[in-house]
């Protein structure tokens, strides 16, 4: 696997819709470059090219999207988002939050930070296995992203 | 027209293509509080309860979504932009760029400025209505909007 040409990243710790949501994005053939990865320190490190991934991304292109979900061990999703957000080399990257989170105050939150979408998971198969391609298809189909 | 609930506000100064867009949010049931602006003056008196509809607005009410043209006359799209991502107030409205530009320095510098999305306005019918659906059920059905 080439770390460096990685579309989309999916941060996310559990494990039944990570798989889930890598599946449907397989499936629609939007995800031949995809990445999971499940806390929110090794999301960062893929991101910024730190420690494990420092010489596998050394040249890595710009993101298309990334799916963040919140209530993760280690680092959370806004913890993620907050440094995503505030700096300059990848403020650019679409971050759709993916959460169980329906609480306001998360959601404020998100939004506050730059979020550009949040997306709170349903709990039927059907209805997530849906949101998963709709959410593919947006931003990878008809959102334009910022062209390195 | 009660004001103070418009989930879609459309800043379009181009008639045939707002009335494009209407009618196909329509089509899609996703019209029932859409407001029409012509130019971005008049988009930030109504996000922000000035001119004429100071008292009947305020920045309580925030739509779902604002889909926002670039090029009009008096305040263009990216001046919009600035404004709403630049206030505490109006910051967390998820702001979607329909445009006809795909220049690169306007994609680059709306996602500096905080948009949401930006969708290049396909130049054919089918693909323009097509894009106004993927955008009005993602947003309007997908997205979980900021709540105050």
């Amino acid at each position: 696997m080439d770390y460096n040409l990685i579309d989309i990243l999916l941060v996310e710790d559990n494990m039944d819709d990570a798989e889930l949501t890598i599946r449907e994005l397989k499936r629609s053939h939007l995800a031949n470059n995809m990445f999971h990865v499940r806390n929110g320190e090794e999301a960062l490190d893929f991101i910024f090219a730190q420690n494990n991934y420092e010489k596998k991304r050394k040249n890595a292109k710009a993101l298309k999207m990334i799916l963040l979900d919140i209530n993760m061990p280690k680092v959370n999703g806004i913890e993620v988002l907050e440094k995503l957000k505030n700096d300059e080399s990848t403020k650019d990257i679409p971050v759709v939050m993916l959460t169980s989170s329906k609480e306001s105050t998360d959601i404020q939150k998100c939004y506050k930070l730059g979020a550009n979408s949040y997306i709170a998971k349903p709990v039927s198969f059907d209805a997530f296995t849906h949101a998963i391609q709709n959410i593919g298809f947006y931003w990878l189909l008809v959102n334009e992203p910022v062209l390195k | 027209m009660d004001y103070s609930s418009i989930d879609i506000l459309l800043v379009e100064d181009n008639v045939d293509d707002a009335e494009l867009a209407m009618r196909e949010l329509k089509k899609n049931k996703l019209t029932s509080n859409l407001f029409h602006v012509k130019d971005g003056e008049e988009a930030l008196d109504f996000i922000y309860g000035n001119g004429q509809y100071a008292g009947s607005r305020s920045t309580q009410n925030l739509p779902k979504v604002i889909l926002l043209d670039i090029q009009m006359p008096k305040v263009n799209g990216i001046e919009v932009l600035e404004k709403i991502k630049g206030d505490r107030q109006t910051n967390i409205i998820p702001v979607v760029i329909l445009t006809s530009s795909n220049e690169s320095p306007d994609i680059k510098k709306c996602y500096r400025l905080g948009v949401n999305s930006y969708i290049v306005k396909p130049v054919n019918f089918e693909g323009y209505s097509h894009a106004i659906k993927e955008l009005g059920l993602y947003w309007l059905l997908l997205n979980r909007p900021p709540e105050i």
